[in-house]
């Protein structure tokens, strides 16, 4: 009992951020330049961010303005909803949708299936499954390109959701992290499973299932970003509007012939729809992204 | 692994199965394909092919282009790593110092990991605009040098750095503040008692101990600016200008795609194979003495 509230204590210290503990506190003057420090780099890596919704709230003439004008101006609605329509962002949106939820559902489905088979069962060719599975991790899209394009052709899968989606959900890190869990869990929990009658299907549902949400949840939020940011493969895959994903169609509105002036403004409101959700999943679900990160690490 | 609890003869393989298929059809097969490939020379409608042997990986080598996007990828690759594992580390070390506040800093300081590349890339590309910018307009103050990324190879190389850098910063800061936070505090406070002073602390104590951190960052960072940065590339620069960001990723498509030349993309397929089979060896021969696999 002591030693579960101990383990929470130390939890609960690691959330507050207190940890490195009996340290002295330093002085005041450094923890205000620590302060400082901070703030700047902060500055530094927000400067862009904020740069960018600064012009999509601009009209043109505010735009090209020299000096350049820092601060926020009252076309935003306008310049988004021109963004949006211009560039169909809701169907991109969707798409993006589309493949960030299902590409990480997927993942995550076939990978704790595969994990559960390598662990709870003694079957011909379970190393020769491992091994395979390990070595996708050597074989980035990049270095089967055309190959990868064809075999999504043959089977008719140009420019589908399937074909955006299924090729990408092997995983071999999402695999290895719900192995590493599975031999987490104590033998007797799947002798108990066994004594009351369950089968292998039945544990894995409504015993393993249960314990590793906090595993799902962290994956998740890891392989959405991963999904909803792919732009090889789409690029690949697709070739007609309706299918764009929203980080490859902002090309959209970016005119490449010489006779159109971009129109900077609307670029930049299509570049912060594009990035809003999944950096707001990073903010909302911090706890969960730092911990799918830092685990799925092989 | 020490446990088999289960029995029965096709329920493994049906759990296996949806894995095992994506893997086959899209990892094993294709790659094969493009080994195959790569000795064969194939006309450009894919109607007849010979078989090269060698021969397009010999081209590949007699070739400047080719050696000049070798030279870009490292040259790429190892300026993201150095600028976005260096940043995450001095970030990470000041958002692990005792003061009010950490969460939110280090949420502030992660949320770029979010941002695709080529989103990314969209918005450093306007930053960098010669006529618009905010940098040309600034740096125009300090120096009369054209800073314009459409004529000069390095500015068109620094902008892509930059912007892959800016969104790889997050992921490392992620994992320096895990390692940071696992130094326990007494190692630090006997420092303290030494009398040492926080920089001092930093590069006796802190730095060797989260050397195996940096090791894996460093690798991770190499293949991910070599494999994942084909859309920063394809939005901002399409390589150029001449072909200064053409990093060997790029120049698979440019050559399979565009140029249609199957046997010379296979080929090159083949080297970049060779190289993250390296990389990823290397990571894991340096990561099994951290974790424990069997």
């Amino acid at each position: 009992m002591s030693v579960v509230g101990a383990g929470q204590l130390e939890q609960a210290r690691v959330r507050a951020g207190a940890v490195a503990a009996p340290r002295k506190k330093p002085f005041p003057w450094q923890r205000a330049i620590v302060h400082a420090l901070l703030i700047a780099c902060i500055a530094v890596v927000t400067f862009p961010l904020y740069y960018a919704l600064v012009i999509s709230t601009q009209d043109i003439q505010e735009v090209v303005q020299r000096p350049p004008r820092l601060y926020p101006s009252s076309h935003l609605l306008e310049n988004y909803a021109e963004a949006w329509r211009k560039a169909h962002m809701g169907r991109m949106l969707f798409n993006s949708f589309v493949m960030g939820v299902t590409v990480a559902v997927g993942k995550i489905v076939i990978s704790m299936l595969s994990a559960f088979a390598v662990v709870y069962f003694d079957f011909r060719g379970r190393m020769l499954c491992f091994w395979m599975i390990f070595v996708t991790l050597m074989l980035p899209v990049p270095v089967r390109l055309m190959s990868t394009y064809e075999v999504v052709g043959t089977l008719g899968w140009i420019n589908t959701y399937q074909g955006l989606t299924i090729p990408l959900m092997a995983s071999a890190t999402a695999t290895f992290l719900f192995r590493q869990f599975y031999m987490t869990i104590p033998n007797e929990l799947a002798e108990a499973a066994q004594l009351d009658g369950a089968g292998p299907m039945r544990f894995l549902f409504q015993f393993l299932l249960p314990l590793s949400w906090a595993n799902i949840a962290a994956l998740f939020v890891v392989l959405f970003i991963f999904g909803w940011n792919q732009y090889l493969w789409p690029i690949l895959i697709t070739n007609t509007e309706a299918m764009r994903t929203v980080v490859i169609g902002l090309e959209e509105l970016i005119p490449r012939s010489g006779t159109e002036l971009p129109t900077w403004n609307l670029i930049m409101a299509g570049a912060m729809m594009a990035l809003l959700p999944p950096v707001a999943v990073i903010i909302f679900m911090q706890r969960w992204f730092v911990k799918g990160l830092v685990e799925s690490e092989k | 692994m020490q446990r088999t609890l289960f029995r029965s003869r096709w329920l493994p393989y049906l759990l296996v199965f949806p894995q095992m298929a994506v893997t086959v059809l899209f990892f094993f097969w294709p790659a094969l394909k493009s080994l195959q490939l790569s000795v064969y020379r194939v006309s450009p409608f894919g109607d007849s092919m010979s078989f090269v042997g060698f021969g397009n990986f010999a081209k590949l080598l007699g070739d400047p282009e080719y050696y000049r996007s070798v030279v870009n990828s490292f040259l790429f690759a190892g300026s993201v790593t150095a600028l976005s594992v260096a940043g995450a580390l001095v970030m990470a070390a000041l958002a692990t110092q005792k003061i009010r506040g950490l969460s939110a800093y280090r949420t502030l300081l992660l949320w770029p990991y979010g941002i695709a590349p080529a989103v990314a890339g969209i918005i450093f590309l306007f930053i960098f605009h010669p006529a618009y910018g905010v940098l040309p307009y600034f740096l125009s103050f300090i120096t009369a040098y054209e800073f314009n990324w459409l004529l000069k190879g390095w500015v068109a190389m620094s902008l892509v750095v930059t912007a892959t850098s800016w969104t790889h910063l997050g992921y490392n800061i992620a994992f320096y503040v895990a390692g940071l936070l696992a130094i326990p505090g007494a190692v630090l406070e006997a420092a303290d008692v030494d009398g040492a002073g926080p920089l001092r602390r930093f590069t006796a104590i802190v730095f060797p101990l989260v050397s195996p951190i940096t090791f894996y960052l460093v690798v991770v960072n190499m293949v991910f600016a070599f494999f994942e940065s084909f859309g920063v590339i394809d939005v901002v620069t399409k390589g150029g200008p001449g072909d200064a960001t053409t990093i060997m990723v790029y120049k698979i498509y440019k050559d399979g795609f565009i140029g249609l030349n199957l046997g010379s993309s296979g080929a090159q397929s083949v080297i970049l194979m060779a190289l993250v089979i390296g990389l990823t060896m290397l990571q894991f021969k340096y990561a099994e003495k951290k974790v424990t696999y069997r």
